[in-house]
């Protein structure tokens, strides 16, 4: 079921073709926001302090400013949750009456150019009356402390519990009871292109196009018509070229909607280009999360009994459409991870902050779970004096469909196959031998890995389940071929650096017996695709993709039809293949070109019995498919400098079937470069007052080439049909697993000195203050 | 802000007659001034080498420079690397390694590499990672741009 990368049978899924993507991108020509001509630009004023009251805005004079007052009549963003005492908070689209966060934006001046505008973004004086700021979430609890919004009691905006019936009695039935305590800090997923928007109106039409790096195009549309009160007709969404977007640009951004409201008002074109110290200030932030777990281990080093604790700090205000609370619920629903447990309890809070509001980022609290859960399996590892490989072996889920404690259910998946060929490819034997003559050396070497499931492509019964005020999930396709023969795929996905106008091509070319370089796909236009949810939670390829191949299925239906009535034949009898529909077993043949011209300009030999035109849609609404994945990597501490060096990183993946190899292959290795990042380097800092310390990439540190190592890929292909294409999404795995492989090798090469991390990024700083504190002299 | 000059720049061997002020940096006036959106900007502060260029043949950050800095010399831009609709071999390579995804980063590999590797064709492949380390990219790893580079310059030795 689950043999290596084997041929699909299919003339193009399975094969590494050359994306289409590339060559405009290679020559310069790709078509990003910032790139267009705009008559007006914006620079927005933004909040010098954390916490406190607006008492003035000086604007020069002449200067064109716009502030909270010229937008009185916008809804404020309030997106919605149904659960958990989620309190429901709002965000004016400019700061009105208070400031909640450094960066928040006040104020957008208006000028002929990016230089004029920021020349009267520093001549606005804004007069704050500024209070005290909550910035850590522990802080932020505690009696006492400030309420970042008065309706939010005790600065809890979100508080999930779960327990599972006996969970007492199954714990306290524990041979041996181990706990970690695991922080995560502040991270910026940190596109190369920061946020950019361009809103141009349209005076013969009235309407305003928006042009923006956004990861969801036909949702920003709602929002911003929502929030301004104008029909959605009269706004087109464009998310061209989008230089990477990881989450960061999946929620709504309030600066896009005054781009459109100043388009309308001015009737002009008006455009911002964030710069990278508001991205690293003011975009959307992520992590920052601490987990407590608890473990009850039978003698056998079964885990029995799952105990969590999670406090996610959210910052100032709540992301459309997700909201903030996305992060702790996520934790709750999904820790036990692919782990055999049967009693669980926990609680997750969100907690609001004067910090920069958080939004999803590639993975989504689970790089933070999994790395806790990992933690906890290496310390139980040891306490039960077994290889980390053993106690994984006895605890990963192997028999499907699984239902979760939670009540997730897990398709089938290899989740004791991968751990295996993770360890024999790292070899541990080995590996312990050679770290054993490394400590007599005073050098210290550790192995780590991190067993995980990935939940992806899943539709409206999962976003449901969540209770947010939209219900995310299906995509629809539509899928033309014109007269010419050539086909158009417009899809609600908005890929932004997946390659998923090659692969998607790939499945279609395999339904109509086409080459792929016929098959166009459309994506990132609201007036040219049909309504859909953008591309974020691995999710594209599995539901566009599958929404794409049924309705290519429909099309050939249609193409076969069409050629029974031209050659006589059984519509049965036709196999469309290399272009060319066939009779099967004849020598009669006729271009696939041939049908479709005869779709539109011939109907009258079909007697009324097909329809003209060849245009198909499909919706696809799937439940949702678990990837899985097991890493496993070698690092090496220098006890003197804190510095840690990645050796080996072993990736053994099953994401289903993979209908671009190198596709996947890219996907992987850039999820785990980031969870390196996340790992080792990456750390978003604020000062007590609330001021950000990392405001340039010289402070906030993305892993260069320097910082990798060769990542080495074994691939497993589950396919058991739970989707149509056979793939599972794995966008996120690489992010996902890497940080607790990486934190499980420094602790293995730390034991000697009795010492651990629990923290990330495992800096040198951190690791010295630890080595600082050992007690035990090193063997 | 104070007045402006008239410079020439000479981008891809085409002279653009411009005016700046002088606190235009060389990566606007290529942009805005000069209508070559294929150079990106990244960080505007010298980190991530988005913005890449050659100036008289080394590779420089415009985000760094003054236009009239670069005024009378020879800027080569991404958009210069191709002929016709022929890819380089060095952009070539890229595709064929998947050396880009979202592609916002890529123009100023691109230009890094093309000015390392003329002014230092047999650089070791320890040395090569170094001087990738001088740019970011956020989406592929860095695997399969190493890749890339190492083909495409062993191909340019032959």
């Amino acid at each position: 079921m689950n043999a290596p990368t084997k041929d699909s049978g299919l003339a193009w899924v399975g094969r590494a073709i050359r994306r289409v993507e590339d060559p405009a991108l290679l020559a310069g020509h790709g078509r990003f926001t910032a790139d267009l001509p705009a008559a007006l630009r914006v620079r927005f004023v933004r909040s010098p302090v954390a916490a406190g009251r607006i008492e003035r805005i000086a604007i020069p004079e002449g200067a064109n400013v716009v502030t909270a007052a010229d937008l009185a009549a916008l809804k404020p963003i309030m997106p919605a949750l149904h659960k958990f005492g989620y309190v429901p908070i709002a965000q004016p689209v400019l700061a009105s009456g208070c400031v909640r966060f450094v960066g928040e934006p006040i104020a957008a001046a208006v000028a002929a150019s990016e230089a004029q505008a920021e020349d009267i973004a520093d001549a606005v004086s804004v007069d704050i009356a500024a209070s005290a700021a909550v910035i850590d979430a522990g802080a932020a609890l505690a009696d006492g402390a400030p309420l970042v919004h008065a309706q939010a009691a005790g600065n809890l905006v979100v508080e999930g519990k779960v327990e599972t019936a006996g969970f007492a009695a199954a714990q306290g039935a524990a041979h041996r009871l181990i706990a970690i305590e695991l922080r995560s800090r502040r991270q910026n997923a940190t596109p190369l292109e920061a946020r950019a928007g361009h809103a141009a109106f349209d005076p013969v039409s009235g309407r305003v196009t928006l042009t923006c790096a956004t990861q969801m195009p036909h949702l920003l549309r709602t929002a911003i018509a929502d929030l301004i009160g104008m029909p959605e007709g009269e706004l087109r969404v464009v998310a061209p070229d989008v230089g990477g977007g990881f989450g960061q640009k999946m929620s709504l951004v309030p600066e896009y909607v005054v781009l459109v409201w100043l388009a309308r008002k001015l009737k002009s074109s008006v455009a911002w280009t964030e710069d990278r110290r508001e991205n690293l200030i003011a975009s959307f932030h992520s992590r920052d999360q601490s987990v407590r777990l608890q473990g009850a281990f039978a003698a056998d080093a079964k885990l029995l009994a799952l105990s969590a604790e999670v406090v996610a700090n959210v910052g100032a205000y709540s992301c459309y459409p997700t909201t903030c609370a996305v992060e702790p619920l996520m934790a709750m629903a999904e820790l036990p991870g692919p782990y055999d447990v049967r009693a669980y309890a926990c609680v997750a809070r969100g907690v609001l902050t004067n910090t920069c509001p958080m939004a999803p980022y590639r993975g989504v609290s689970r790089p933070v779970i999994t790395t806790a859960l990992e933690r906890l399996m290496d310390a139980a590892a040891a306490e039960f004096g077994m290889e980390p490989v053993e106690i994984r072996r006895r605890n990963l889920i192997e028999k499907f469909p699984y239902t979760s404690v939670t009540g997730l259910i897990f398709d089938a998946g290899s989740y004791q196959q991968t751990l295996e060929i993770a360890a024999a490819a790292i070899d541990v034997p080995a590996f312990r031998r050679r770290q054993q003559q490394a400590r007599s050396q005073r050098r210290y070497l550790g192995i780590g890995f991190a067993a995980f499931s990935e939940r992806t492509g899943y539709g409206t019964p999962a976003f449901a389940a969540r209770g947010m005020g939209v219900t995310l999930g299906w995509e629809t396709v539509e899928l033309a071929m014109d007269p010419s023969g050539w086909v158009e795929v417009r899809i609600g996905a908005s890929p932004h650096g997946q390659g998923l106008r090659t692969t998607i091509a790939q499945l279609v070319a395999d339904e109509l017996g086409l080459a792929p370089d016929r098959i166009k796909v459309v994506h990132g236009d609201t007036d040219r695709t049909p309504y859909g949810w953008g591309t974020f939670a691995s999710r594209s390829l599995v539901i566009a993709g599958g929404a794409s191949v049924l309705a290519a299925r429909k099309v050939r239906a249609k193409l076969k039809k069409i050629a029974s009535h031209l050659m006589e034949a059984a519509a049965d009898d036709i196999v469309l293949t290399d272009g060319v529909a066939r009779v099967a077993g004849t020598d009669r043949a006729l271009p696939i070109e041939t049908l479709a011209r005869a779709a539109y300009h011939q109907v009258h030999l079909f007697k009324g019995e097909i329809d003209p035109a060849i245009c198909e849609t499909a919706t696809y609404d799937p439940p949702g498919t678990f990837s899985n994945a097991c890493h496993a990597c070698i690092v090496e501490v220098d006890p003197e400098t804190g510095r840690v060096t990645i050796a080996r990183f072993v990736v053994a993946e099953d994401a289903g079937r993979l209908v671009n190899p190198m596709i996947v292959d890219g996907q992987i290795v850039g999820g785990v470069a980031q969870g390196i990042g996340n790992a080792l380097l990456e750390e978003i800092v604020y000062d007590e007052g609330g001021n950000i310390l990392t405001a340039t990439l010289a402070d906030f540190l993305p892993p260069t080439s320097r910082e990798m190592p060769p990542i080495e890929l074994l691939h497993l292909e589950t396919l058991d049909g739970t989707t149509i294409t056979q793939a599972k999404g794995l966008g996120e795995g690489g992010a996902i697993g890497a940080p607790a492989a990486v934190l499980n090798a420094i602790n293995d090469a730390l034991a000697p000195f009795g010492v651990t991390i629990e923290e990330m990024p495992a800096t040198p700083r951190r690791i010295r203050a630890a080595l600082r504190q050992a007690t035990k002299k090193p063997r | 802000m104070s007045e402006r000059s008239d410079i020439t720049l000479t981008i891809n061997g085409r002279a653009h007659a411009i005016r700046v002020e002088p606190r235009r940096t060389l990566v606007d006036a290529i942009r805005e001034d000069c209508g070559q959106t294929g150079t990106h900007i990244g960080c505007e502060h010298g980190v991530c080498g988005a913005c890449t260029v050659l100036v008289d043949g080394e590779p420089v950050r415009s985000c760094l420079t003054l236009a009239v800095q670069a005024a009378g010399r020879e800027i080569r831009t991404v958009e210069g690397l191709a002929n016709g609709d022929e890819l380089n071999p060095l952009q070539r390579a890229f595709m064929e390694h998947h050396g880009l995804q979202c592609g916002f980063c890529t123009p100023g590999f691109l230009m890094l590499v093309t000015g390392v590797l003329e002014r230092e064709p047999d650089i070791s492949d320890d040395d090569l990672v170094d001087v990738l380390s001088s740019n970011l990219c956020r989406c592929t790893g860095y695997q399969n741009i190493v890749k890339a580079v190492r083909a495409a310059a062993a191909q340019m030795r032959r």
